[in-house]
């Protein structure tokens, strides 16, 4: 009974983890790609780690199991966001299908800032759904 | 049954190094080469924990703890110097 769950809980990490890497191969711009990852990654990781806690069932290793999946859930949204911010700030072009952005404009390339009102004269004009601009 | 399951498991964490590492060389920006590497990183922790499950080693559940924290740390170094370049 114990070991059909284990099986379960790895399996269903493993596909995650498949699907992870499937919308990194797939997506078309950098940010869809690390949405896909960020969030797919980490369930898939979790997962596999509660499978782990379960078949071990020994109150030493599943704390460690324990240990690994809460600081995957506290550091992989924060790596993300900052690969985010940063590629952002880089001046990646946005997919062409993209309907919003939020932070246009918003950003002072000098100073490093995002400020709450819009910039007339913002120093930099980052690139922005250019046609044609993103490879997949 | 249950051995044929770990064949699909392996096969799928695999399958999912080769595509990530398909993107890693692909490129075509420097984010995407990052993020390719982190998912690389958890992948691999994957298929550490996986192993540790299938071959009954409770010890390499410690491999894992380091490959999260080396691989967040790589992450936001490579992040802080994109930051910085841009």
């Amino acid at each position: 009974m114990r070991e059909i769950l284990v099986m379960l809980l790895i399996l269903t990490g493993a596909f995650f983890m498949f699907l992870a890497s499937l919308g990194l191969l797939r997506m078309p711009d950098v940010f869809l790609r690390l949405s896909s990852t960020a969030k797919a990654g980490t369930l898939g990781a979790g997962l596999i780690l509660t499978g782990a806690a379960v078949f071990f069932n020994d109150f030493s290793i599943s704390t460690r199991a324990g240990a690994i999946i809460v600081f995957l859930l506290l550091t992989a949204p924060v790596a993300a966001h900052m690969i985010g911010r940063a590629a952002y700030f880089d001046g990646i072009p946005l997919w062409k299908g993209t309907i919003q952005d939020d932070l246009k404009g918003h950003y002072r390339a000098s100073t490093h800032s995002l400020e709450v009102d819009e910039i007339a004269d913002a120093d930099v004009v980052l690139p922005h759904i250019e046609e044609g601009e993103y490879d997949q | 049954m249950i051995e044929t399951l770990w064949i699909v498991i392996l096969a799928l964490l695999s399958t999912g190094l080769v595509f990530s590492f398909i993107r890693l060389v692909r490129g075509p920006n420097l984010p995407d080469r990052v993020i390719a590497l982190d998912l690389i990183s958890i992948l691999a922790m994957g298929l550490i924990v996986t192993y540790a499950v299938r071959f009954n080693q409770p010890n390499f559940l410690d491999v894992a703890i380091i490959l999260a924290l080396i691989s967040f740390l790589g992450t936001i170094a490579f992040a802080y110097y994109l930051e910085r370049r841009a």
